[in-house]
């Protein structure tokens, strides 16, 4: 198969991971297109690293088949490879050598020429902002530094498709932030991304199309507001401390509910009328009306069981 | 029979622990400087009066002589071997640079065969270092004593290999003592470095004959002072073999570790 622009850049079908007897990976199917970011969603365990890792070679499928730039994976492995940018979830950076030895060293993998590779090491410190740490220890970097840098360095290959395992764990709203817009000036020069995230609101900003994953599977595909109207609605209404005959209210209109015992979270068509039904009458006190996010729909699908 | 996925872009590997090494060369250096001439004092000095001479290829010449090549021998044997031990392990289990390199062109064939040759690598420039100091004493003869490098480059390839086995199957970085205590120190003791193998019993004798590092000894030994014989070329076919077989096991254990 020859690559063409029509050519989705990631072809996975049925891809699938066992160890032993344990199933981390159960037939798992999507393609990405060319600019897109794709977002894999799903509690701790549900396989999303495991399938990225399958992506990028680090890992063998135990079965299924995997297209990258319409080429089989099985053969070219090496010149795939070197068409990809990957940030690990672990801190990867090699702390034996100071931030732009780091870029370095990590060209050098790739067999970048020298001249080529200097140019690039100084455009990417002044995108991660970190041209004034060139010569730095990279044990003495913050959070967000450590993460930009690890993005600089995914990015020294100047790759097609940038694998973000987790990009922003870990980090405070100001890091998460300036991340974020780094990589939305990624997607604006028509980056292809893959992104996995526990953070919803991620997902929901970057993210063009994602898929929830759960034990292995996927359980929907689609853009994040599609999947917000199609699994809650365009609103929510939560109760806090709600008394029994409100619930017996909700029964009797056979509305769906999610009783968390001292909250009641309602997922219904018509919000609007409903929450001005239940304010004008007895619930005026601590009943709201939000819009729906994909946090609900994350814990609708995947429920609220803790995963560990 | 093993394919290796090997290109020559394992010296990216090899340079990568270069870099470091030029980092903190300084240091680097006062081991392979400084060993020497507490051996050769401690021994020399010390011991070396109260055994007088020592009769090595039907000569019989002064203890520090004999002991000499042999301190290029131990050290050819443990920077290699704490290289893919100790420091192969904190890259791979505490710093995660084995899983960075992973995600580029890089094999896990060409991550092991630099991690290899670059404890080759630090053997054969601690021997150069150690020349130095051992020459300024008179202890070695020149012109065989040159070979002492591609030597340590050889047998520091073979411990490399040794120390790699262990790397690939040890749970935790404490369970290499249990490798130093039963390998490397019996070695050291017992490989023809500080008395000759004649003066063990038969049987040690056969067992010593098993040990890399006495034919590390006899090879460092032969060159330095100028007794060649066909012993030695056994000694070198020894190595060989013990590269040959444990360069590929090497390979297969880690590949069993580092492929998740």
């Amino acid at each position: 198969m020859t690559e063409t622009a029509a050519t989705p850049l990631v072809h996975a079908q049925d891809l699938r991971k066992t160890y032993g007897a344990m199933t981390a990976v159960d037939g798992v199917t999507f393609s990405i297109r060319r600019g897109e970011c794709f977002g894999l969603l799903g509690p701790n365990g549900a396989g999303k690293t495991t399938t990225i890792r399958m992506l990028y070679g680090f890992t063998p499928r135990t079965s299924g088949s995997l297209e990258l730039f319409g080429t089989n994976c099985d053969g070219s492995w090496r010149t795939i490879k070197s068409r990809i940018g990957v940030c690990q979830q672990d801190n990867t950076l090699d702390p034996d050598l100071t931030v732009a030895q780091n870029l370095k060293v990590f060209g050098g993998y790739f067999n970048l020429a020298k001249g080529q590779l200097q140019e690039r090491i100084d455009n990417l410190l002044r995108f991660a902002a970190l041209d004034n740490r060139r010569d730095a220890d990279v044990r003495g970097l913050s959070g967000g530094m450590v993460r930009r840098l690890i993005l600089a360095r995914a990015l020294i290959n100047e790759p097609e498709l940038l694998i973000l395992d987790e990009p922003t764990t870990g980090l405070d709203p100001q890091s998460r932030h300036q991340l974020w817009s780094r990589l939305e000036d990624l997607k604006a020069q028509g980056l292809t991304t893959i992104l996995t995230t526990h953070y919803m609101d991620e997902a929901e900003r970057l993210c063009d199309r994602l898929v929830i994953m759960d034990q292995g599977r996927i359980l929907v595909e689609g853009a994040p507001s599609e999947l917000i109207h199609a699994h809650v609605g365009r609103t929510v209404i939560e109760i806090m401390a709600p008394e029994s005959s409100i619930r017996a209210l909700l029964q009797e209109k056979s509305v769906a509910f999610e009783d968390l015992g001292h909250r009641l979270i309602v997922y219904h068509r018509n919000g609007e009328e409903l929450y001005r039904e239940l304010i004008s009458g007895e619930y005026r006190e601590g009943c709201m009306l939000r819009p729906a996010t994909l946090e609900d729909v994350f814990l609708r699908l995947t429920g609220r069981d803790l995963r560990e | 029979m093993i394919r290796f996925d090997l290109s020559r872009r394992f010296i990216r590997v090899w340079q990568r622990n270069f870099v470091v090494y030029r980092k903190t060369w300084k240091i680097g250096f006062i081991p392979p400087l400084l060993e020497p001439l507490f051996y050769l004092a401690a021994f020399g000095v010390g011991l070396g009066v109260m055994v007088g001479r020592v009769t090595y290829a039907s000569n019989s010449i002064p203890y520090t002589t004999f002991i000499a090549p042999a301190l290029i021998a131990v050290n050819i044997m443990q920077s290699a071997f704490f290289e893919t031990t100790f420091a192969s392990f904190v890259r791979m289990f505490y710093q995660k640079t084995f899983d960075g390199m992973l995600a580029t062109p890089l094999s896990v064939d060409e991550i092991i065969t630099g991690e290899l040759l670059w404890g080759a690598t630090k053997s054969a420039i601690g021997t150069f270092l150690m020349m130095l100091v051992i020459s300024s004493f008179g202890l070695l003869h020149y012109p065989g004593a040159l070979l002492l490098l591609p030597i340590a480059f050889l047998g520091g390839l073979a411990f490399a290999c040794a120390g790699m086995i262990c790397t690939a199957i040890v749970p935790t970085i404490e369970v290499f003592n249990l490798p130093i205590f039963l390998f490397i120190t019996p070695m050291f003791l017992f490989g023809g470095t500080f008395f000759p193998l004649s003066n063990l019993p038969a049987w040690a004798q056969t067992v010593a004959q098993t040990l890399p590092l006495t034919h590390l000894v006899q090879l460092c030994r032969g060159v330095s002072l100028g007794g060649f014989s066909n012993n030695l070329l056994f000694s070198l076919l020894y190595l060989l073999l013990w590269i040959s077989c444990f360069y590929p096991l090497a390979i297969v254990l880690m590949r069993r570790r580092l492929i998740k």
